[in-house]
């Protein structure tokens, strides 16, 4: 295997789990309470057809919204949509921990990135430290640069630019990262393999990939798909990027992502707005979804029906979906994601002409899937990444072990429900890595240096606490 | 070591904890993020003690044998009540909670009731604690190795299985114990969850002689658990109904002499 192939990890995986890392999902006050009294005539009708976990929860009195009141305290996320969160980023970590753990190749060092030139085996730890700053300042200069382009492409409305630079990246993933980490799985357990075998597996892991992530598929494949690039893009980090560089990059964007996320001029924000004036979706494929909203009943009021989006789901709005791309080329084949997206921020609120058109064509009478439970809840992949990079760099690098790869585990979940709860109250888009991030470091390097040695004692003398 | 001292141990020591997991929380989202909560404000106060610990031990002479071990056993005992103080802060935390849950719900009451707080809040306490105590154990017993070859005990593996069962179960009692003491303000239940707590960790001070550890360990689960049963609204006649299978006056035939209903 060649250095530079290993070296050069293109720029466009960097730059989509830069993007997605910010978003987060929130709801704006005007069209809650349009919404509100749909959801209180809603709430009380099952809807069979729902995508979410299937949970009876329509007793989780936090999401549900007051009918009368505006200014009550309302919560958008319940308990429910946390857990579906949850769920997918431990898988994520799992899939991580578990790779790190067995398959060897992931803690190999094998040299460095590009955008990380200075190498951290110096003499002086002084030298050490300023390496690896630079490298960090290096590495979060091009995500800057690169969320910056990202912005001006779609301000100029360049998506088929964006759209194409975003397919190369998922082909780069579904296809390549894919085949070397099954090549270093067969190699670990010693699996001897053809590579006519090879080939279809990997043809069909990344053309269904493809097809799920960019079109439309079973949601829960979708997600299933997303988890296992995130999980590739993370293990690629923690293999290329050395110890105290990877640990200062962590720290350094969850700062940049709350920068970006929260100033008015940040270029994530800018890229929300902009989206949201246009009515457009946002980019595919960095967007873990929960749930698909089914489009159904909406032609009963004129307004809710233009604010119901709809997800991969519908085949109305599906079928609709190519010649809209064609036809409009505003949308430029983004609405049905940036819906999506939007989702997140305004709630299920949508006006696209595909959308009214297959409303329309609907009957009347059917229940309306906009329960609060039933709506889904999103996360950003880099979010993923992130997430998995620290735990995996725990479970790779601490003398502690297991112990402080759970300690952070469940330092990120604790971030995560947290950071659901303030977007539960402050209802707009909130970056998803500082607490997180700042509770997975804090509990990194406290578990491994200060719990560490202390329950090696206990063991060793098996006195219990 | 073997696979099958790993699965062995990991049964014994996690299969109880595991079940009542199944069965009791994973089905309701908020008693997940209860349990994932409980197990932050047990680390949390493992991290503070071990803090204390570090502290103490960097200030001392590392030669001195007897007072390392000393001081391991101030870190325990120092450990233990930081723990039962962070157990109280959880329960101060969950009440606000049931406050918020209860504005926020529509008939004015909240989905989930102290004494169910109380009982996931033990068993994050527990999983949490037994995780820590356990794994890299269980990660050591998947690799080559013969327990006890310098002459220690052989039964290493098998005790530390047993005694994270036990703590395991006890922070589950305890945790409905120490509830309702701070609910019905009653301080000598609080007490007594304390001592409770001492007296087991200070039992390990007698390993690797097991009967001094494991057997009053044991003898204190039984008493928690009966404690704890009682004060849940448990009782005889309940136990009795529930071990013959009779069904309550609503009956459909399911067995319905549980505390929770």
């Amino acid at each position: 295997m060649s250095e530079e192939s290993e070296e050069s990890v293109p720029l466009l995986p960097l730059q989509q789990e830069s993007m997605a890392s910010a978003l987060f999902n929130t709801d704006q006050n005007d069209n809650s309470e349009r919404r509100r009294h749909d959801n209180s005539e809603r709430r009380r009708n099952d809807n069979p057809g729902s995508e979410t976990n299937g949970q009876p929860q329509n007793n989780i009195q936090q999401v549900v919204e007051d009918e009368e009141e505006d200014e009550e305290l309302t919560l958008k996320y319940g308990a429910k949509h946390v857990i579906m969160l949850f769920v997918p980023v431990t898988l994520c970590m799992v899939v991580v921990v578990a790779t790190i753990k067995s398959v060897s190749f992931y803690t190999r060092k094998d040299g460095q990135l590009i955008y990380t030139p200075f190498t951290e085996e110096t003499e002086t730890i002084g030298q050490r430290a300023l390496n690896s700053i630079l490298n960090a300042a290096i590495m979060i200069s091009v995500i800057i640069v690169m969320t910056i382009l990202l912005v001006v492409l779609y301000k100029y409305r360049c998506y088929k630019v964006i759209h194409g630079w975003l397919i190369i990246s998922s082909l780069l993933l579904l296809f390549f990262f894919s085949f070397i980490y099954l090549g270093e799985v067969f190699k670990t357990y010693n699996v001897a393999m053809d590579y006519i075998t090879v080939a279809l597996m990997i043809w069909n892991f990344g053309v269904v990939g493809m097809i799920c992530i960019h079109w439309k598929g079973p949601l829960r494949l979708q997600q299933a798909y997303l988890i296992m690039i995130s999980a590739l893009m993370a293990l690629v980090f923690i293999k290329y990027l050395p110890e105290w560089t990877a640990w200062l990059i962590l720290a350094v964007i969850s700062v940049y992502d709350l920068v970006a996320v929260l100033c008015p001029k940040g270029p994530l924000r800018m890229l929300v707005e902009t989206a949201q004036e246009r009515n457009e979706t946002l980019f595919p494929a960095l967007i873990y979804s929960s749930t698909m909203v089914w489009l159904v009943n909406m032609a009963e009021e004129d307004p809710e029906a233009q604010r119901k989006a709809s997800k991969n789901s519908t085949y109305d709005k599906q079928a609709n979906q190519p010649q809209n791309g064609d036809a409009e080329p505003d949308d430029g084949g983004f609405s049905q994601e940036w819906q999506q997206q939007r989702d997140n921020r305004i709630g299920p609120i949508e006006s696209t002409p595909e959308s009214r058109a297959a409303v329309q064509a609907l009957p009347s009478n059917s229940q309306t899937s906009e329960d609060p439970e039933e709506r889904g809840v999103k996360l950003g992949l880099g979010d993923f990444i992130f997430y998995s990079v620290l735990v995996g760099k725990a479970s790779a690098t601490a003398s502690g072990d297991w112990n402080t790869t759970l300690a952070c585990f469940v330092a990120i979940l604790i971030g995560l429900c947290l950071t659901l709860l303030l977007l539960a109250i402050f209802k707009k888009a909130l970056p998803a890595l500082p607490i997180s991030i700042t509770f997975g470091l804090v509990f990194y390097f406290a578990t491994d240096n200060l719990v560490q040695p202390f329950m090696d004692q206990l063991a060793f003398h098996q006195f219990y606490i | 070591m073997t696979l099958a001292v790993f699965f062995g141990c990991t049964f014994i020591a996690f299969g109880p904890a595991l079940s009542l997991f199944l069965f009791t929380i994973a089905r309701d989202p908020l008693r997940i993020i209860i349990l994932i909560a409980g197990a932050f404000f047990w680390l949390v106060s493992l991290l503070l003690s071990s803090l204390i610990w570090f502290i103490a031990v960097k200030a001392s002479d590392p030669r001195d044998e007897a007072l390392q071990r000393g001081l391991l056993i101030f870190g325990v005992m120092f450990s233990v009540l930081l723990q039962e103080a962070f157990r109280f802060l959880y329960y101060k935390l969950l009440r606000k909670a049931i406050e918020g849950l209860v504005a926020l719900s529509e008939d004015g009451c909240s989905p989930i009731s102290i004494q169910q707080m109380a009982y996931v809040a033990g068993v994050g306490f527990g999983l949490m604690s037994g995780a820590f105590s356990m794994i890299n154990l269980l990660a050591d017993a998947l690799g080559p190795g013969t327990v006890g070859i310098h002459g220690d005990s052989q039964l290493y593996f098998l005790t530390s299985a047993f005694m994270t069962m036990v703590l395991i179960f006890l922070h589950t009692f305890w945790g409905i114990l120490f509830f309702h003491g701070c609910e019905n303000q009653r301080w000598w239940e609080i007490a007594a969850v304390v001592l409770m707590h001492l007296a087991v960790s200070g039992s390990t001070f007698w390993n690797p002689l097991y009967v001094g550890s494991l057997v009053p360990s044991y003898l204190l689960m039984a008493a928690a658990a009966v404690w704890a049963y009682l004060l849940s609204g448990g009782s005889a006649q309940n136990l009795r109904r529930f071990l013959l299978c009779k069904c309550l006056v609503k009956g459909d035939g399911d067995l319905s002499g549980r505390p929770w209903g």
